[in-house]
C-alpha cells in the first residue's frame, strides 16, 4: 500500500472516530456509532499493517491474536459493576503502550533528525513516556482501588505536595541532562519517576472522588496517544489522541462541576477544611420497614428513585428494577434522579440501571429532574448520601457547601435505604436522615427492596 | 403486667384507648391486655374481636381498675376514677395537669405514677405518641367535613348543564396540625382555601398544601415559633390590629371560617369578632375548634351549633376526635403503643419508668408520690431557631452581578486566546515546519473533540470512556510501526505493545456494544 493511499486510510479513521464520538449524542444514534468507531480502527489497523515499513511477521500475528481473544473475553465476562476497573484497566495499556513506544524511539531513532528538529524529537520522547508512565501507574492504583484490592482511603503522606514538586522538577532535570546527550539512563530514571509520580497522585485520592480521577486518566491515555503521534509523527495517532484526551477532560470538568470543586483540589486530594462549626442537626433518625415502605408506594403516585454507589455495592440494580416495574404496571410514574457524580466512573449508574432493563426514558439527569422533588409523593434513595445532603445548600460552613445536590428532602416522603447509621465517604453528617419527612430503611439495599416486592404483588 | 383500658365515662366520649390492633402489638411488648366490656362498641370495636386478639374482657370498671397494672385512657379520669388508683399503678391518659391541680394532688396521694399523653414534649423523638397532634389532625379534617355539612354549596367550582357554579372559599386561622389538617382536606374537597398564621415560617408548608397564605403587611420582628416550642406565641396588641384588619377585610369574600388558633396555656384569642360575623353572606359557616377553651369567634357557644341572625351558621363542637371514634382511637391508642414502648425497652412487659429520659419525664406528672409537673424544659429543642436569611438582592443587583460575570468572562476568553496565539507564535518561531504541520492538527483535533463531547449524553458516559479506551487503542500502529526494526528489545517492547492495545481495541468496543445494546426505551 502506498504511503498516500494509508494517509487516505488515516483520514478515513479520523472522520470515522469523530462520527463514533458524536453519536453518543443519544441512545439510538449510539447503537449506529459504535460501527462508525469499529470500522475506522480496521481501516487504520490494516493500513498500517499492509503500508509501507511493516513486515507481518509471525510475532505480530501471535500478538494481535492473543491481545483481540484476551479483550474479547474481558468484555464478555466483566460485571456491570465491574466496569469503572475495566476502564482502569485499559487506561493502564495505554499507559504503558506509550512507555514502550517511546523508549523504542529512544533505541531506534529515525534518521536523518537534526538541529530543532532532534531537540523537539527529544522532549517529545520525553514527554510521551512521562504522560504514559503516569497513566500506566496511577490506572493501575485506580483499579485496584476501585476493584478493592487496595484500600480506597486517600493515603496521605506527610509533605506529599513537595514530593510531587520534587519528583516534576527531577524529570526536568533529567530532560534537560537527556537533551545534553547524557545517555539513556536519564530517560529510564525518569520514567521510575514517573511511574511514581502517577503511583503517589491516585493514591491520595479517596473512593468518591474516583469518577474525576478515572475521567482524568482518560484524559492523559488520550494525551499519551498524542504525544506517541507527535514522536513518530504520525496524524492518526496525534488526531485520536487528541479527541480521547479533551473527552477525558471535559468529563473531568463536568465531574468536578457537578462536586462543586476545584479540578486540582480534587487531584492534589483531601477536602478543604470546614470554615466553621457544623450547624447542629436537631432530630433523629426514624427507622420504618419493609410494611411501611410498601404502603407509602401503594399510596403514592409519583415516585423517584435515587441511587447511588451503594446500590452497586449491594447489586441491587436488578431487585430495583423489579421494583420499578412492578410500580408501573399498578400506574404509577416512576423515574430515576442520576447526580453527576453518583457511582464510581461517570454515567456509571446509567449503565447498571440498562443492565437491569429499567429503560432509559425514565432515567434522568439531575438537572432534568431537581425541580420536580417537591410534587413528588415518594423518593427512595438507595445507597447514595453526599450527593443528597441538604447541607451543601442550608450549611454555608459545610466542606460541602454549593456543591449541587439533588433535592430529594422537597419530596412528601423520602425513604433512605442505607446499611447504619454511619456518615457517607465525606464523613458529613447529612442533615436529611433526620428531616421530618425522612424515615431510614436500614438495611442491605438488595435485602431491603427485595424484601418490597411480595408486598407490592 | 396487665394493661387494662375502661370505658370512657365522659358524656358523649366514643373513643377508646386500646384496639384489638394495639392489643397485638403490646401483647408483643410482653403485657397482657384486659377491657371493660363495651368499651370499643363506641369506636365499632366489639369485645368479640377484643376476645379474638387476646384481650381479657372484664365486665365491670371497678375489676378493671383493681385488676390492671396500667390503666390507658382517652379523658382524665374523673373524681370515681381517680380514686380507684392505687399505689405503684400507672395511669397513661390525657390530663392537662396545668388545669387540673386537684386531680393531680388526688392521684399523688394515691402514690400512682400519672402519664400524661398532652405533655408529650414537641420533639421528633416523640412525634410517634405525639397524642394531641393526632388528635388536632383528625380535628382539623373534621372541622371540613361539619362545615361542608352545614353549608349548601359545592366546594369545588363546577360547570353543569344547568350552569356555573362557583368554588366555596375558605380561611382557616391558625397552620397548626388541625389547621394544616383542615387546609389538606379543603384543598382536595376542591375549594379555594387561605390560611392565615402569626409564624410566618409556616407560609411555605401552607403553600405546600396547596393554600394560598394570607400575608401580612407588618413590620415588626416576628419572634419565630422555635422559641416556645413550635407553638404560636402571644402577639402585640399593634399585631392584632392588622390582624383583625385583615380579617375584617376577608370576611364578607369567605364561605367558611375555621379558626384553629389557640396559644398554649391561655384562653384562645378572639379573632373571629362579631363584626365579621355580620359580614358575611347569608348561608356561610363558621367553625370554632378553639370552642373548648373559650372559642376564637366572639358568637361562639362550646358544644353546641347556633345560627345567627344573618344566617352564619357557628359550629363549636368540641368533641370533634370522638366524632370519628373508629379512626381517633387507632391513632391514640398507637400513641399510647408507642409510649407504652419507650416505657418497655426490654420489651419483657415491665414498666421501666426511666425519668432521665426527656420524652418520659416531660410527659410524667406525678411519679412516686410526689408531683413532677412542670417538667425541666426538654434537652433536644423542638425545633431548630430560625436562621437568619441572606437579604435578598434586587433584580437590578442580579442584572448588574450577571453582567459583570459575563464581561469578566468575555475579558478571561480574550486573554486566553492572547495568550494562546502568542504561545503559538513562540513555538512557530522556533519550530521546524514538520513539527507546525502535526501541530495544527492536534489544536484542531482538540476542538472537534471539544466540540463533539459537549453533545454526549450525560448517561453515556460509561459508554464514552469505553469507546475512548477502544480508540485510544489506536497507540498501536506506534507499536506496528516499529516492529519490524531490527534490535530485539525494540521488537519485544513492540511486541508486548501490540498485545496489550489489541486488548484495548476489542475488549473497548465489544464492552462499549454491550452497554450500549442495555439502554432500551420503555
Amino acid at each position: 500500500m502506498s504511503f498516500g493511499l494509508q494517509t487516505a486510510a488515516y483520514i478515513a479513521a479520523s472522520v470515522l472516530f469523530i462520527l463514533a464520538l458524536g453519536g453518543l449524542s443519544n441512545q439510538e444514534s449510539a447503537k449506529r456509532a459504535i460501527w462508525f468507531g469499529i470500522v475506522g480502527m480496521a481501516i487504520a489497523v490494516v493500513a498500517t499493517i499492509f503500508g509501507p515499513g511493516v513486515s507481518l511477521g509471525f510475532f505480530l500475528i501471535v500478538a494481535l491474536l492473543i491481545g483481540a481473544g484476551a479483550g474479547a473475553v474481558i468484555a464478555k465476562r466483566v460485571e456491570m459493576t465491574g466496569m469503572p476497573q475495566l476502564v482502569a484497566a485499559l487506561h493502564s495499556f495505554v499507559g504503558l503502550a506509550a512507555v514502550f513506544i517511546g523508549i523504542n524511539s529512544d533505541i531506534n531513532p529515525p534518521a536523518g533528525l537534526h538541529g530543532a528538529e532532534q531537540v523537539i524529537h527529544e522532549i517529545e520522547i520525553f514527554l510521551g513516556v512521562f504522560i504514559g508512565a503516569i497513566t500506566f501507574t496511577g490506572s493501575i492504583i485506580a483499579y485496584g482501588k476501585l476493584a478493592g484490592k487496595l484500600d480506597g482511603k486517600a493515603l496521605i503522606l506527610p509533605g506529599r505536595h513537595l514530593w510531587n514538586v520534587l519528583m516534576v522538577v527531577a524529570s526536568l532535570v533529567l530532560l534537560i541532562m537527556y537533551m545534553n546527550h547524557a545517555g539513556s539512563w536519564t530517560l529510564y530514571l525518569m520514567t521510575l519517576i514517573a511511574f511514581v509520580v502517577g503511583a503517589h497522585l491516585v493514591m491520595a485520592i479517596g473512593g468518591a472522588d474516583m469518577p474525576v480521577v478515572v475521567s482524568m486518566l482518560n484524559s492523559y491515555s488520550g494525551w499519551a496517544a498524542a504525544a506517541t503521534g507527535f514522536l513518530l509523527g504520525n496524524d492518526l495517532l496525534i488526531v485520536t489522541g487528541a479527541l480521547v484526551g479533551s473527552s477525558g477532560a471535559i468529563l473531568s470538568y463536568i465531574m468536578c462541576k457537578a462536586m462543586n470543586r476545584q479540578f486540582l483540589s480534587v487531584i492534589l486530594g483531601g477536602f478543604g477544611g470546614p470554615s466553621g462549626p457544623a450547624m447542629e442537626i436537631a432530630g433523629e433518625q426514624i427507622a420504618i420497614n419493609a410494611e411501611g415502605v410498601a404502603a407509602a408506594l401503594d399510596d403514592a403516585d409519583s415516585v423517584i428513585i435515587v441511587p447511588g454507589y451503594g446500590m452497586a455495592v449491594a447489586q441491587a440494580q436488578q431487585s430495583v428494577s423489579e421494583l420499578t416495574k412492578r410500580l408501573r404496571d399498578k400506574g404509577k410514574s416512576v423515574r430515576f434522579a442520576i447526580h453527576p457524580v453518583a457511582g464510581r466512573l461517570p454515567g456509571h449508574m446509567n449503565v447498571l440501571l440498562a443492565e437491569a432493563r429499567v429503560p432509559y426514558d425514565i432515567v434522568l439527569e439531575m438537572d432534568e429532574i431537581n425541580e420536580d422533588f417537591p410534587s413528588t409523593d415518594v423518593v427512595i434513595v438507595i445507597g447514595s448520601n453526599d450527593i443528597v445532603n441538604p447541607a451543601a445548600q442550608e450549611d454555608p460552613n459545610s466542606p460541602i457547601a454549593g456543591m449541587p445536590v439533588l433535592e430529594v428532602w422537597k419530596a412528601k416522603q423520602v425513604f433512605v435505604s442505607k446499611r447504619g447509621q454511619g456518615t457517607g465517604y465525606s464523613g458529613i453528617e447529612n442533615p436529611l436522615f433526620y428531616k421530618e419527612n425522612t424515615r431510614m430503611f436500614y438495611g442491605d439495599a438488595k435485602v431491603s427492596v427485595d424484601s418490597l416486592l411480595p408486598l407490592l404483588s | 403486667m396487665k394493661i387494662g383500658a375502661p370505658k370512657e365515662i365522659f358524656e358523649g366520649e366514643a373513643r377508646v384507648a386500646m384496639t384489638p390492633e394495639s392489643a397485638a402489638q403490646l401483647q408483643k411488648l410482653g403485657y397482657d391486655c384486659a377491657i371493660q366490656s363495651g368499651a370499643g362498641a363506641g369506636a365499632g370495636f366489639s369485645d368479640k374481636s377484643y376476645k379474638d386478639a387476646g384481650v381479657e374482657v372484664i365486665k365491670s370498671a371497678t375489676a378493671l381498675w383493681k385488676a390492671a397494672d396500667v390503666v390507658i385512657k382517652v379523658r382524665p379520669p374523673n373524681d370515681t376514677e381517680a380514686k380507684r388508683l392505687i399505689k405503684g399503678q400507672t395511669l397513661i391518659s390525657f390530663f392537662y395537669p396545668g388545669q387540673n391541680e386537684a386531680l393531680m394532688e388526688l392521684a399523688k396521694s394515691k402514690g400512682a405514677n400519672v402519664i400524661a399523653m398532652d405533655m408529650v414534649p414537641r420533639i421528633s423523638r416523640a412525634q410517634k405518641m405525639d397524642a394531641l397532634s393526632s388528635m388536632a389532625n383528625i380535628a382539623g379534617y373534621r372541622a371540613v367535613i361539619e362545615a361542608g355539612n352545614n353549608f349548601g354549596r359545592f366546594f369545588t367550582g363546577q360547570v353543569t348543564a344547568a350552569g356555573k357554579v362557583p368554588p366555596a372559599k375558605v380561611l382557616v386561622v391558625g397552620a397548626g396540625v388541625a389547621g394544616l389538617a383542615a387546609v389538606g382536606t379543603s384543598t382536595s374537597l376542591g375549594a379555594i382555601t387561605y390560611a392565615f398564621d402569626v409564624r410566618p415560617e409556616v407560609a411555605e408548608q401552607i403553600e405546600s398544601m396547596g393554600a394560598e397564605f394570607v400575608f401580612l403587611d407588618f413590620d415588626e420582628e416576628q419572634q419565630d415559633g422555635a422559641s416556645t416550642g413550635g407553638y404560636a406565641p402571644v402577639s402585640s396588641p399593634e399585631f392584632r390590629d392588622a390582624q383583625l384588619a385583615k380579617f375584617r377585610e376577608l370576611a364578607p369574600e369567605m364561605d367558611i371560617v375555621i379558626t384553629t388558633a389557640l396559644i398554649p396555656g391561655r384562653d384562645a384569642p378572639k379573632l373571629w369578632l362579631k363584626d365579621m360575623v355580620a359580614a358575611m353572606k347569608p348561608g356561610s359557616v363558621v367553625v370554632d375548634l378553639a370552642a373548648e377553651r373559650g372559642g376564637n369567634c366572639e358568637l361562639t357557644v362550646p358544644d353546641e351549633k347556633i345560627v345567627t341572625k344573618n344566617g352564619v351558621t357557628i359550629v363549636g363542637y368540641t368533641d370533634f376526635p370522638s366524632r370519628m371514634a373508629a379512626q381517633a382511637s387507632t391513632l391514640y391508642s398507637n400513641n399510647v403503643r408507642h409510649m407504652l414502648s419507650d416505657l418497655t425497652p426490654d420489651k419483657d412487659g415491665k414498666v421501666n419508668h426511666d425519668m432521665d429520659d426527656d420524652v418520659i419525664r416531660g410527659a410524667t406528672a406525678t411519679y412516686k408520690g410526689k408531683i413532677t409537673f412542670p417538667p425541666p424544659p426538654p434537652k433536644v429543642a423542638a425545633i431548630a431557631v430560625q436562621k437568619q436569611k441572606a437579604p435578598e438582592k434586587s433584580p437590578q443587583e442580579i442584572a448588574a452581578t450577571e453582567a459583570a460575570a459575563l464581561k469578566s468572562a468575555g475579558q478571561r476568553q480574550v486573554g486566553l486566546l492572547v495568550f494562546g496565539g502568542l504561545l503559538m507564535a513562540l513555538i512557530g518561531a522556533y519550530a521546524p515546519a514538520s513539527f507546525m504541520q502535526h501541530f495544527i492538527v492536534f489544536v484542531l483535533s482538540c476542538f472537534i473533540g471539544f466540540q463533539v463531547i459537549w453533545g454526549v449524553s450525560h448517561a453515556l458516559h460509561t459508554p464514552l470512556m469505553a469507546i475512548t479506551n477502544a480508540i485510544s487503542g489506536i497507540i498501536i500502529i506506534g507499536a506496528l510501526l516499529q516492529i519490524g526494526s531490527g534490535s530485539a528489545i525494540v521488537v519485544v517492547l513492540a511486541g508486548i505493545s501490540v498485545l496489550i492495545a489489541s486488548i484495548n481495541i476489542v475488549g473497548g468496543f465489544l464492552v462499549t456494544r454491550r452497554m450500549l445494546q442495555m439502554f432500551q426505551k420503555s
